[in-house]
């Protein structure tokens, strides 16, 4: 099974059903599969900050939400994250492209890949690397941990692991 | 009418709504002249009102009203977008649009320039755009409530601030009580 179909079966396991996405190249077969699942719905937004608004809202209406989106947007989601998220105790799965690592032929990606990890230890958001596909056995386990302590948690996935979508 | 004076117009029609409400001076507003469980006070996201609105809205079927501001908007403008292309019947958004960040000092926003609000959600797709002035808001909320299609609400009214105490619940009673009321 290829990662991106790992990804989609462990979001099902979890009753994921509202999904916010920002597009990368990286993600784009996981976002293709959510465009056209039934069982949810996918809302596009046009900033990382405001998809966190739009997540935070459907988690209140009682749906499972999660976002995908890229490391480099780490840095305008920080509010929403401290102030929106942590401040009213919400879950939020954040499966985040992780750009900028081995393999990144943009040398800018690998400017924010650097403060990637620190932004999220700092806002003390449990973080998972994968790196292997095999990693993404995990998924289904972290995003259950997620809803269970209410409390946004990051799946960082690497180019290396893309290898394997 | 300042905002709050618009606000006291509406608490009779959106008290048992679910409402989504600023943050600053608009959710202290609505704290202080009808606090519900069925308020959620964002206290943290400026212009993210609008989006947990929206994404409210999208995961029920109950009315949700956003009580958002003319800064805000300008801030998050790629709400409008997102809202227009995401039909949710059951979306109201009321901008209150008194043309300046009243929680920080009354300092001009560009909707109190040159920048209609109204213009830009119409360009952005949104259907059913209704600017109207602070004393007719009450008669608009009333039409969306009644209506089967999502509202953008764009009310002009004046400039100014009542003297409001801060929110001191804790969001998790916030949040918590909210998710009562929706479910209720």
């Amino acid at each position: 099974m290829s990662v991106n179909d790992v990804i989609m079966q462990a979001m099902r396991e979890n009753g994921i059903d509202f999904v916010t996405t920002v597009p990368c190249k990286q993600l784009a077969g996981v976002i293709e599969k959510i465009e056209q699942a039934d069982d949810m719905r996918h809302v596009p937004a046009n900033r990382e900050d405001e998809g966190m608004g739009l997540c935070a809202g459907a988690y209140m209406g009682g749906a499972k939400p999660a976002i995908i989106m890229q490391n480099t947007a780490i840095g305008v989601t920080i509010n929403a994250l401290a102030t929106l998220i942590q401040f009213y105790r919400m879950p939020l799965p954040m499966l985040i492209s992780y750009r900028g690592e081995v393999g990144e032929p943009v040398a800018c990606q690998v400017e924010m890949a650097v403060h990637t990890k620190a932004l999220l230890d700092q806002l003390s958001i449990p973080t998972y690397h994968f790196h292997n596909p095999e990693d993404a056995q995990e998924t289904s386990a972290i995003l259950s941990h997620c809803f269970m302590a209410r409390k946004p948690v990051a799946l960082l996935m690497d180019a290396t692991f893309w290898k394997g979508a | 009418m300042i905002r709050s004076d618009v606000l006291k117009t509406l608490i009779p029609l959106i008290s048992d709504e679910l409402v989504v409400t600023n943050i600053g001076l608009p959710s202290q507003e609505m704290h202080l002249l009808d606090d519900q469980p069925s308020n959620f006070y964002m206290l943290g996201t400026m212009g993210l009102a609008s989006s947990i609105g929206l994404g409210l809205a999208l995961a029920q079927d109950k009315k949700v009203i956003a009580v958002d501001g003319d800064g805000s908007v300008l801030m998050n403008f790629g709400t409008l977008p997102t809202i227009a292309n995401n039909p949710a019947p059951n979306f109201i958004l009321l901008i209150i649009d008194n043309g300046s960040y009243g929680s920080t000092g009354d300092q001009t926003t560009y909707t109190g320039m040159k920048t209609s609000l109204a213009d830009v959600a119409r360009a952005c797709g949104c259907d059913n755009v209704v600017e109207c002035s602070a004393e007719d808001t009450k008669d608009a909320v009333v039409k969306a409530l009644a209506g089967e299609q999502m509202t953008l609400i764009i009310s002009k009214c004046e400039s100014g601030n009542i003297k409001v105490p801060v929110i001191e619940m804790d969001p998790v009673v916030i949040k918590d009580r909210f998710m009562k009321a929706v479910n209720a």
